[in-house]
């Protein structure tokens, strides 16, 4: 049993040139250079199945863009291997790319001058697709992401949100069976945002197409992704189900408390404040030592209570606490 | 299994992408050929007006080496136009273009040559072309003499584009491209439109045996002026041009295959 994509022990650096400061430094740099060894991936494993909607979430310089390079085939690793669609992506990349899609949310693939219809013409010619599969395909993103409005508008002067649907389009006329996302609502409105994800679901769902999702928006995460695999300073903190990472890291909830009018609150047994505001009272407490309903009956027989609301931390919490500490 | 849209298709539906892109600048295509058009003119002129003062050079008369200037200036113009991408190759590396251009399914030599066209070069093509056709009616050509120049200026076409290759294959190690190479470049439009005789030593060498620009142009004008050698034995020569575009593709591979693996 092989998955769609088998990650095994990957390991990167980068050779980065020393830059001495002033005139003389980069005079002499011409001449002798002196190198640094940096580590972008140190040992990354992971496999994915076809079919699957996975995260890919790091800080900045964690690695994730090296990884996806490396998936996508534009860059070999020092060692370790690659299998993706029975493949391996550096050695066979023409053969290879023609089977998977890419979009950086940061750069548009199509002809900044030209109408966009123009530029999948173009992507047909580049892929090879024949006619008539290009036009049905065509019609059907066009339907689907709404793009029917400007298609025969010049790309540049298209809006972020309508560029990035037509991103998303162009990396799909050749029907790829796994779609590389990077950061692809970066810079979006919030009403683009939602139409976005929806199509990466629809694609997820509708046509069985494995996505590959790097972001810094958790809330991406929190919409799209089954599987969530945390990457920081090269290796893998994390993988697993969105649950399991928020169980792992914390069992903690946090109760909102309304008090009615400014009066004294002095918190239960097992519990913290984390801030009070006015007559608003934010505490954090464990739900396997502090049963949620025994915490709120205590705290409604000692005080004047208006409201209460029970949460779960958001998830840029845990992330960041993973962020920090190296491991969940 | 699906049928590959071919090459040479594509690389006119990249080219054609791009000057569409450019004519919605029109005014500034027109003054830029014109510009070319007369800034090399002007050059010619000044050559003409020398051979006027002093009639030859090493024997030889305006007119041939009005042939000689022709096909030199029109193969770097083709060269030019066709594949200025590798021209700007490190600006395509330091944007980040190359790593969009290898997620594609398709060679990145075609992919990168057709990636900026420069229509404008017509200017000067037109310009070169003029004395070429200029110098060929006074040599009063039958159909031999215009396959063979025919054939000079593919094989001088050939080896600016392999000098454009190289230069570009040079970005993959050293990111910025260093000037050396243009010296190479307009250095070889220059003395390659001169009878070759009338340089030093080193010149001659260089431009024989490293950048066969006397294959494509000097000896093979001095076999038909001087020697009327026949014309399988002339046509040889330029061929050299192919090979040198050849070699340099060979390279450009071997660069491409180290970036992938230095990384950017």
């Amino acid at each position: 049993m092989t998955s769609q994509i088998e990650v095994n022990n990957l390991a990167k650096s980068f050779r980065v040139a020393k830059r001495t400061s002033g005139v003389f430094g980069a005079l002499g740099s011409i001449f002798r250079r002196e190198y640094q060894n940096r580590v972008a991936l140190s040992n990354v494993s992971f496999a994915i199945e076809a079919g699957e909607l996975v995260g890919y979430i790091g800080p900045n310089g964690a690695g994730k863009s090296t990884t996806v390079k490396i998936l996508s085939g534009i860059l070999v690793p020092d060692s370790g291997t690659v299998r993706a669609l029975g493949m391996c992506p550096w050695k066979q990349r023409t053969q290879y790319v023609q089977r998977i899609g890419v979009v950086f949310g940061q750069r548009t693939q199509m002809w900044w001058d030209l109408p966009v219809i123009d530029s999948f013409h173009l992507l047909r010619d580049i892929y090879s697709v024949p006619d008539a599969q290009f036009r049905r395909r065509c019609g059907e993103l066009t339907d689907q992401m709404n793009l029917g409005a400007f298609l025969n508008t010049p790309v540049r002067q298209l809006s972020l949100g309508e560029r990035m649907r037509c991103d998303l389009a162009a990396a799909l006329l050749h029907s790829p069976e796994v779609l590389f996302l990077d950061e692809p609502t970066i810079g979006l409105d919030a009403v683009s945002k939602l139409a976005l994800r929806q199509l990466v679901k629809s694609l997820n769902v509708e046509h069985g197409v494995t996505v590959i999702l790097t972001t810094h928006d958790m809330d991406d995460i929190e919409a799209l992704c089954s599987r969530v695999i945390v990457i920081g300073d090269g290796e893998i903190l994390s993988d697993g189900p969105l649950t399991e990472l928020r169980n792992s890291i914390a069992r903690e909830r946090w109760l909102t408390v309304e008090l009615e009018g400014d009066q004294m609150f002095s918190p239960p047994a097992n519990t913290t404040i984390m801030r009070r505001e006015g007559n608003q009272v934010w505490l954090r407490y464990d739900p396997v030592i502090t049963p949620t309903p025994l915490l709120i009956s205590a705290i409604a027989a000692t005080n004047n209570v208006r409201d209460l609301l029970v949460q779960e931390p958001p998830i840029e919490e845990i992330i960041a606490h993973i962020y920090q500490n190296g491991q969940p | 299994m699906k049928s590959q849209t071919s090459g040479l298709r594509l690389y006119l539906s990249l080219v054609v992408a791009c000057l569409r892109g450019q004519l919605q600048y029109q005014a500034s295509f027109v003054m830029m050929a014109l510009g070319q058009f007369l800034v090399t003119g002007l050059e010619f002129a000044a050559i003409a007006a020398l051979f006027y003062r002093f009639g030859s050079v090493h024997g030889w008369q305006l007119r041939q080496v009005a042939f000689l200037y022709g096909v030199v200036g029109s193969g770097y113009a083709l060269a030019e136009g066709l594949c200025r991408g590798f021209d700007q190759f490190s600006a395509i590396i330091r944007r980040g273009d190359f790593d969009r251009l290898l997620l594609r399914p398709r060679s990145t030599i075609l992919q990168v040559a057709a990636f900026e066209v420069q229509l404008m070069r017509i200017g000067r093509f037109l310009q070169a072309a003029f004395v070429l056709a200029w110098a060929l009616m006074h040599l009063q050509p039958d159909a031999s003499t215009l396959i063979v120049a025919a054939a000079m200026v593919t094989g001088t076409m050939c080896t600016f584009c392999g000098l454009f290759v190289l230069q570009a294959t040079l970005t993959f190690f050293t990111i910025e491209t260093p000037e050396i190479v243009n010296v190479v470049t307009y250095g070889g439009v220059e003395t390659a439109s001169f009878p070759l005789s009338i340089y030093p030593g080193w010149l001659r060498f260089t431009f024989t045996w490293l950048v066969p620009l006397a294959s494509t142009a000097y000896l093979p004008a001095r076999l038909l002026f001087k020697a009327h050698g026949p014309i399988l034995h002339i046509l040889i020569l330029p061929g050299c041009g192919l090979l040198f575009l050849l070699a340099s593709i060979l390279i450009w591979r071997f660069g491409e295959r180290r970036y992938t693996s230095t990384g950017s």
